[in-house]
């Protein structure tokens, strides 16, 4: 195939939901045998652009060439006739069914289904370009990774050769992102195209051989990847020039603040989510959690809120006088009424910390609705609090009575942490506080969190991102399957240390 | 391959906000779509003037003091049970049980009426009916509640076989109270001492019905925007998760809503059975249970809108009533302008969420 001819050219496609402009006049080329990295802040339509490839959204205008011949996309079965297959950041497979039966699932091919004929197509596509699946799994039994490969094997499968990746990297650990990464090059060499939606810009520099970017639905422009650099790329985006550098203030007068001793969780199911997890978080400081995504970040976090059945250890918040009082077998309003201003940024934004069809006043109201005496409800603070949070947090909102749901990703972050922080805790659990979210709304995150730590609040920061937890962090606890791995100190620890802790316990040297 | 060369006609995209100018004409429209296709429905089928027709709908409606209070009271029983389920669709707690939970309360009123109304003097007797039918009506809804709230049954139906049950309760309750025996129904009770009836306010048979309800709307509209139950309601509605996030009880809140709400459902029984008819049968409750869904979701469970949503199923169905008798057509005719009515109405919903947008020029070659 001749490599000048774009694989997909976009040409002044618009699209806007309501009165918001999503994309605007949009033109951008797709090759052959090359990777895209498609950049942008939150809200700026770079999922807007690819749904639109994908048949899942219609352009309002514009035009899409495949191989510079019109097209039409109304629909994904369109996209797939096009050989355009996108991997969403939402799986969407089905949880009872085996890997094979996911990948044809649709498909009308005539005949009898045979899968045992699907499983050695399914091992052919695994050969030819480095994937592991096992055709007969079922997709309950898989890990995060393991599904994203297999819903870009169900592409493969359809015979599309240009793949698009939203957010791949956000759920997979370092060490899965680099077998991602191989298997992304492999379909390069084979002539596929590829395009990847990130945030992440040592990730850009690593496998994108050109960036696109977006800003607020325009096209600001692209650029071959080894004639740029992260602070350029970070100037396009955001459309001025910003700081990359995440700032750590010294520790401030650390005391012992939450005493997590032996605790042991089990899920719903019985199994195992923590084990004897025994350390101290203290206060003006940043506690990092690292591990692989679902290995007991979640349970420990919902454990000192009060939210997690626990099974056995103590959980004991301690004062500046050293007297303590235990948090296990608390709810979180018996834990307030302990006098313990305890702030949670849950991870699930709209799901637990924030109600997405609630206004940004009543979401303010959430943790204060229950003030004051009689049975009715006080608006007045939480919309003072709401106009507090949108101008100092900078907070782009239509207006106070927006439901949240209707905000970016970014926003929706600053309304919930601005809430939390604004109650004075004394103790802040974060969790994949800056998931999804652009640098810029990123950086504004990691400085609200330090001004909580250098007023002496004991945060604690489970994150993903290990140069983030590096740079941000002054002690780091690495969760492996349940168990403390070690704990390690922030400003001295390296990214190697730190991803072997996450797969073994302890993080025990390769003899190799 | 084939492909296609030119843009499809119209593609439907999402709304993501809407005016209320632009929501209140789609509705408008809607209605005038929809008097326009019964218009053409009543010419073909029964070659009947369709003016005529609408005419005398309203005449049935409006056409004398007496109708007009019939539609009134129809209305506040109808809205007052649209008002006792609302709370709990707010909380996404699908009760389609106010039927039976309305039963309920008007048997605890007839019982009373029955056994103590020669005992008793009105002014202790009737709110001792209050208090018991909103009693019967609580209970009867807080049945599914707390095992829904203690082992997540499934609401919609267990709330749906209560309603079997309270029928058949009251069935048996009419056969052991039957006047004369061997009737099979109870007949107007304490006719002569109209014991238990609720009194006439100026004159009014259904003064203090309608009053009631007025009142009802008032502080229901009130207890859901405005007071920390309400708020409660629609945050565990909204988002369990979250509910427990903030520390709310979610167990408590859904079984203080189902509570209030069968209790709402109770007084409904209490009006209908002290206020208006003054007897008991199993099918007392006419179906407002289930009307009262309808009433309700059209109205986005807003108490204030629900006076019109329950104006306009009322009038809808005494219009097609007056239809029925005066042209001498099947009853079911009624029913059938009803049905195109309403799915006018319920269909305009999706013009409100949704949005059609024609193609702005036809694929240029690129």
């Amino acid at each position: 195939m001749d490599n000048n001819i774009p694989a997909i050219s976009v040409r002044n496609i618009t699209k806007s939901f309501g009165s918001v402009l999503a994309n605007d006049q949009i033109n951008l080329d797709i090759y052959r045998g090359e990777i895209l990295a498609l950049l942008g802040e939150n809200g700026s339509g770079k999922t807007t652009l690819m749904n639109m490839l994908s048949g899942i959204y219609f352009p309002d205008d514009g035009q899409i060439l495949i191989d510079g011949e019109p097209a039409v996309i109304a629909a994904p079965k369109d996209a797939y006739r096009f050989g355009i297959g996108m991997i969403h950041q939402h799986f969407k497979l089905v949880e009872v069914m085996t890997a094979a039966e996911n990948i044809v699932l649709g498909l009308k091919e005539p005949g009898r289904l045979n899968l045992e004929a699907v499983g050695r197509k399914i091992q052919d596509i695994c050969r030819e370009y480095g994937f592991e699946v096992d055709p007969n799994q079922k997709v309950y039994d898989m890990s995060v990774s393991q599904k994203q490969t297999v819903e870009i094997v169900k592409a493969l499968y359809r015979g599309a050769d240009i793949l698009i990746l939203d957010e791949p990297t956000a759920v997979l650990t370092p060490q899965e992102a680099e077998k991602l990464f191989a298997v992304l090059r492999n379909m390069r060499a084979a002539g596929k195209a590829v395009v990847i939606i990130t945030h992440k810009l040592h990730e850009v520099e690593e496998i994108s051989d050109r960036v696109a970017v977006l800003n607020h639905g325009r096209f600001v422009g692209d650029v071959a990847t080894r004639r740029t650099n992260a602070q350029e790329m970070t100037n396009m985006m955001v459309g001025h020039a910003v700081s990359l550098n995440i700032q750590r203030p010294d520790p401030v007068d650390p005391k012992p603040r939450i005493q997590v001793q032996g605790l042991t969780v089990r899920g719903a199911d019985g199994v195992v989510k923590l084990e004897d997890v025994t350390f101290t978080a203290n206060s003006g400081e940043i506690l990092g959690i690292a591990g692989i995504s679902g290995c007991g970040q979640k349970e420990l976090l919902e454990a000192i809120a009060g939210l997690q059945k626990v099974d056995k250890g103590s959980i004991r918040y301690v004062e500046d006088n050293g007297s303590f009082c235990e948090l296990i077998g608390k709810d979180p309003m018996e834990i307030s009424a302990m006098g313990v201003a305890l702030s949670f940024v849950p991870e699930d934004r709209l799901g637990m910390g924030l109600v997405g069809n609630m206004d940004l006043t009543d979401n303010m109201m959430l943790r204060s609705f229950r003030r004051g005496r009689g049975a009715f409800t006080d608006r007045r603070a939480p919309r003072k609090l709401a106009e507090d949070v949108v101008r100092e947090l900078d907070v782009n909102t239509p207006s106070l009575s927006t439901p949240v749901r209707r905000l970016s990703g970014g926003n929706v972050q600053k309304v919930l942490v601005g809430r939390e922080i604004a109650s004075a805790p004394t103790v802040l659990l974060t969790a994949y506080a800056v998931r999804g979210l652009d640098i810029h709304s990123s950086h504004t995150i990691y400085n609200l969190i330090n001004k909580q730590k250098q007023s002496g609040v004991a945060v604690v920061y489970v994150g993903e991102d290990l140069d983030v937890l590096l740079e941000l962090c002054d002690r780091i606890l690495v969760l492996c399957g349940g168990r403390v791995s070690g704990i390690l100190d922030g400003r001295t620890a390296t990214k190697n240390q730190v991803g072997l802790m996450m797969t073994t316990l302890g993080g025990a040297e390769d003899h190799d | 391959m084939t492909k296609p060369r030119t843009n499809p006609l119209f593609h439907i995209s999402k709304r993501k906000e809407i005016t209320l100018r632009e929501s209140a004409s789609i509705r408008a429209g809607a209605i005038l779509l929809a008097l326009a296709a019964c218009a053409l429905v009543t010419t073909a089928l029964t070659g009947e003037n369709p003016i005529a027709v609408y005419g005398t709908m309203w005449h049935g409606a409006f056409g004398t003091t007496r109708k007009i209070w019939i539609l009134l009271q129809n209305m506040a029983l109808l809205l007052c049970v649209s008002l006792a389920v609302t709370p709990a669709f707010k909380m996404r707690f699908w009760n389609i049980g106010a039927e039976g939970q309305t039963l309920m309360g008007g048997l605890a009123t007839a019982a009373c009426m029955i056994l103590l109304g020669d005992k008793l003097p009105n002014p202790v007797l009737i709110p001792l009916m209050f208090v018991l039918s909103c009693a019967a009506g609580a209970v009867w809804g807080g049945i599914p509640a707390v095992c829904k709230a203690k082992w997540g049954t499934n609401e919609t139906l267990f709330t749906l076989m209560m309603n079997y049950v309270a029928t058949q309760l009251v069935a048996y309750f009419v056969i052991v109270w039957e006047v004369p025996k061997g009737a099979g129904k109870i007949g107007i009770i304490n006719q002569s001492t109209e014991a238990g009836w609720l009194p006439q306010l100026a004159g009014q048979k259904y003064l203090l019905n309608v009053l009631i309800v007025a009142v009802l709307t008032g502080l229901m509209y009130i207890y859901l925007s405005r007071s920390k139950q309400g708020y409660e309601i629609a945050v565990v509605g909204e988002s369990e998760r979250t509910a427990r996030y903030v520390g709310i009880k979610v167990e408590k809140v859904i079984v203080r809503t189902m509570l209030l709400s069968g209790a709402l459902c109770g007084l409904a029984g209490f009006l209908l059975v002290a206020g208006t008819d003054h007897t008991i049968t199993t099918t007392i409750a006419g179906g407002r249970g289930f009307t009262a869904v309808m009433v309700s979701w059209l109205a986005g469970f807003n108490p204030l809108n629900m006076v019109l949503t329950s104006f306009l199923l009322v009038l809808l169905d005494r219009g097609a009533a007056e239809i029925s008798t005066d042209f001498g057509l099947n009853h079911a005719f009624g029913d059938i302008l009803t049905g195109i009515i309403l799915f006018f109405i319920i269909g305009s919903e999706f013009f409100a969420r949704y949005e059609i947008r024609f193609r702005k020029s036809a694929g240029k070659e690129g």
